[in-house]
């Protein structure tokens, strides 16, 4: 059976009940501009074909369907596939939407781009694609990230971005978010905002699902060459969501393909102690959008914890909020440790280095795989390579 | 006609702008809010805007949204707001009407009819939801009706006609018009855009426009002589609130109330 989700969100950006737009005026029209200008490059084959050229010789797409072979083994049952994001220039499925907004940005005729980020990913995709396009860009950053992702700190400077930090509130992702909303009220005419993941007001969720959906599409025809059906199991990682977006969206109208969403369940299921926004939240509005949220009793946003910079989010997108009320898409969580074990697994038995966010992933699909027979197959989205993490898993695990 | 509506058309008959302060409850605490309010009402002030601290205001600028964040740091609740509130307004020698300064995001946590009504029974006014568009606005335009509370909502520069008409439509009480693209404490508006700004909102609407957004001195309150109902000041109140205390609150106040006077000659 086949869900129609062709057409989601609808026309006031709803999802179900979730989306919508929950923000101040004066970010309406340049709201209603970006959505007419995304539907109208959606639909021009110009742009999807400059899009999927830059994708290709650029970023280096399609990424690779690969089979974990020697994780296979080592679990016993189901086969382990990695859809290699991390194999994308920048090391992460960022870039995919990052490129992507950037060519939006000068269809709109706008000279600059803004971006937020937490671990820096999204930054340095950005940055990448501000380079390559020649738009100056401004990355907003947490005072407390800064610190704690050098590297990319360093990647986004050399690429010309100023890296701007953001002192308020908690210092971190959502101040940032905050930070980078409020300068594109005040510099809409001239800037684009390119939000990092599936949230934030509409059209946002589906801008960056649809640039994000790349993933999914490439899955489902390498599935079918490399295998010839699809898979049974697709698993992805969940912070704001995006690239579980990116890799679930083709296959939603798969009823018979499984959908796992994996968040970070830190150190335990205390409030401020995890980020499964989906497990443990509620319905709430946060970022402009209506989705689940953590929030306390009066509806002030919770601190959130992971080990992950990239999942420490404490909103997530509203499409997922929709997958899961309709049950299209299981959520669940992998805490910290679990983690830093699924990072070192993969690392030995594959020699390749996860980052964080991915590796909650890796837990999940193991778990998966192992309740499951050999000739069934579960897919991992790959999300991001693991460099940028190197430093902080050194710290943690003693190495 | 509700508690607003009186107000400004009195002060209107005089030729007299509306001066609305705005505050934030709990900075530093809700003992202070109390005194800053009737130090306002002493000093002049026809309305008076209490901010309720968030986590993640998107519409405030960083002078408010540090209040804010102090405000949060000392553990304050929605619910030690109302009690306050409720307090003060059953005082039989307070008059002046309280509004609301309310994030979304909060009021459907509490529940949007449950908000509205426990703002109501505190004595408030009236509500402005700075993060509420008008698209998602029925739910709670509805209940502030009910309740017989005054939704206020915001148009912008950039606001169409078509959409101005729309969110004067749900607003009860004043339009409240943002007198710059951005965000509150920053630049002013230049006279003569904002002149032509609230001259085309007014082909939309019988509304009071009251101009809030980078309004700090008595010389940006001067310019909206005969053209606008009302004007809002926020950040440099809770600047002053928070750097010289009631004291300083006071002071400023006197002089942002003195420029709401009808100019002589
Ligand atoms: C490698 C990687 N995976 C996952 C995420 C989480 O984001 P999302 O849920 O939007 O994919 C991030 C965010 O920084 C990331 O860098």
């Amino acid at each position: 059976m086949a869900i129609l989700t062709e057409n989601l969100p609808d026309s006031r950006g709803r999802f179900g009940r979730f989306g919508g737009r929950f923000v101040p005026e004066t970010l309406m029209f340049a709201l209603e501009q970006l959505t007419a200008a995304y539907l109208e490059a959606k639909s021009d084959p110009t742009f999807q074909k400059e899009f999927r050229q830059i994708m290709a010789d650029y970023v280096g797409r399609p990424s690779r369907l690969y089979y974990a072979k020697r994780l296979t083994e080592h679990v016993g049952g189901a086969q382990i596939y990695f859809k290699r994001e991390d194999l994308n220039h920048t090391g992460a499925h960022k870039i995919n939407n990052a490129i992507g907004q950037a060519l939006l940005t000068k269809r709109m005729g706008k000279t600059n781009i803004i971006a937020e980020t937490g671990a820096g990913q999204h930054g340095v995709a950005s940055a990448t694609a501000g380079a390559l396009l020649n738009l100056p860009c401004r990355v907003y950053m947490g005072s407390e990230d800064i610190r704690r992702q050098e590297l990319n700190v360093f990647r986004m400077k050399a690429m010309g971005t100023q890296v701007v930090p953001v002192e308020s509130g908690s210092k971190t992702l959502r101040d940032a978010v905050n930070e980078a909303m409020r300068e594109w009220m005040a510099t809409v005419e001239n800037t684009h905002y390119i939000i990092g993941s599936v949230i934030g007001p509409h059209p946002f969720p589906m801008i960056v699902r649809d640039f994000q959906s790349v993933i999914g599409e490439e899955t489902i025809a390498q599935s079918f060459e490399q295998f010839g059906t699809l898979p049974n199991v697709v698993v992805a990682c969940v912070g704001g969501g995006s690239n579980a977006a990116g890799m679930f969206y083709p296959f939603i109208p798969y009823s018979e393909v499984e959908l796992v969403g994996v968040e970070a369940g830190g150190r335990s299921c205390e409030s401020g102690e995890h980020a499964s926004t989906l497990s443990y939240g509620q319905p709430g509005v946060l970022h402009g959008t209506f989705s689940y949220v953590l929030q306390d009793h009066d509806g002030q946003t919770s601190p959130v914890h992971s080990v992950s910079a990239g999942l420490d989010y404490p909103g997530v997108g509203p499409e997922h909020a929709y997958w899961k009320e309709i049950q299209r898409v299981r959520y669940t969580s992998v805490g910290d440790r679990d983690a830093l074990e699924g990072f070192a697994l993969c690392s030995r038995l594959e020699g390749i280095l996860p980052a964080l966010e991915t590796a909650h992933g890796i837990v999940e699909t193991v778990r998966i795989a192992a309740k499951r027979p050999k000739h069934e197959r579960v897919v991992l989205c790959f999300s991001g390579r693991g460099d940028k993490d190197c430093a902080e898993i050194a710290r943690l695990l003693k190495l | 006609m509700s508690a607003i509506a009186t107000e400004l058309a009195k002060l209107k008959a005089k030729k007299q702008l509306a001066f609305i302060p705005f505050i934030t409850a709990g900075d530093p605490d809700l003992e202070t809010t109390v005194s800053a309010i009737t130090t306002l009402v002493d000093q002049g002030a026809n309305l008076i805007e209490i901010g309720f601290p968030f986590s993640d205001p998107v519409a405030d600028g960083p002078i408010i949204q540090a209040s804010y964040t102090r405000a949060l740091e000392k553990g304050i609740k929605i619910l030690d707001i109302f009690t306050r509130v409720q307090e003060l307004t059953s005082r039989p020698d307070f008059h002046t009407p309280l509004v609301g300064m309310v994030s979304y995001s909060l009021i459907f946590r509490y529940g949007v009819a449950e908000f509205t009504f426990a703002a109501k029974s505190a004595g408030f006014a009236g509500l402005i939801v700075p993060d509420l568009p008008p698209e998602e606005a029925d739910e709670l335009s509805q209940a502030t009706q009910s309740a017989e509370l005054d939704l206020i909502l915001l148009v912008t520069p950039t606001t169409t006609l078509e959409r101005a008409k729309k969110i004067a439509s749900l607003s009860r009480g004043f339009l409240y018009c943002v007198s710059i693209v951005g965000i509150t404490g920053t630049q002013s508006a230049q006279q003569q855009s904002l002149q032509q700004y609230l001259e085309r909102i007014r082909t939309v609407t019988d509304l009071p426009l009251c101009v809030g957004f980078g309004i700090s001195q008595p010389e940006h309150i001067q310019r909206l002589q005969g053209l606008a109902e009302g004007a809002i000041v926020g950040s440099s109140l809770v600047r002053c609130l928070h750097e010289k205390g009631i004291e300083g609150l006071k002071q400023q106040a006197q002089k942002l109330a003195q420029a709401t006077l009808p100019t002589q000659g």
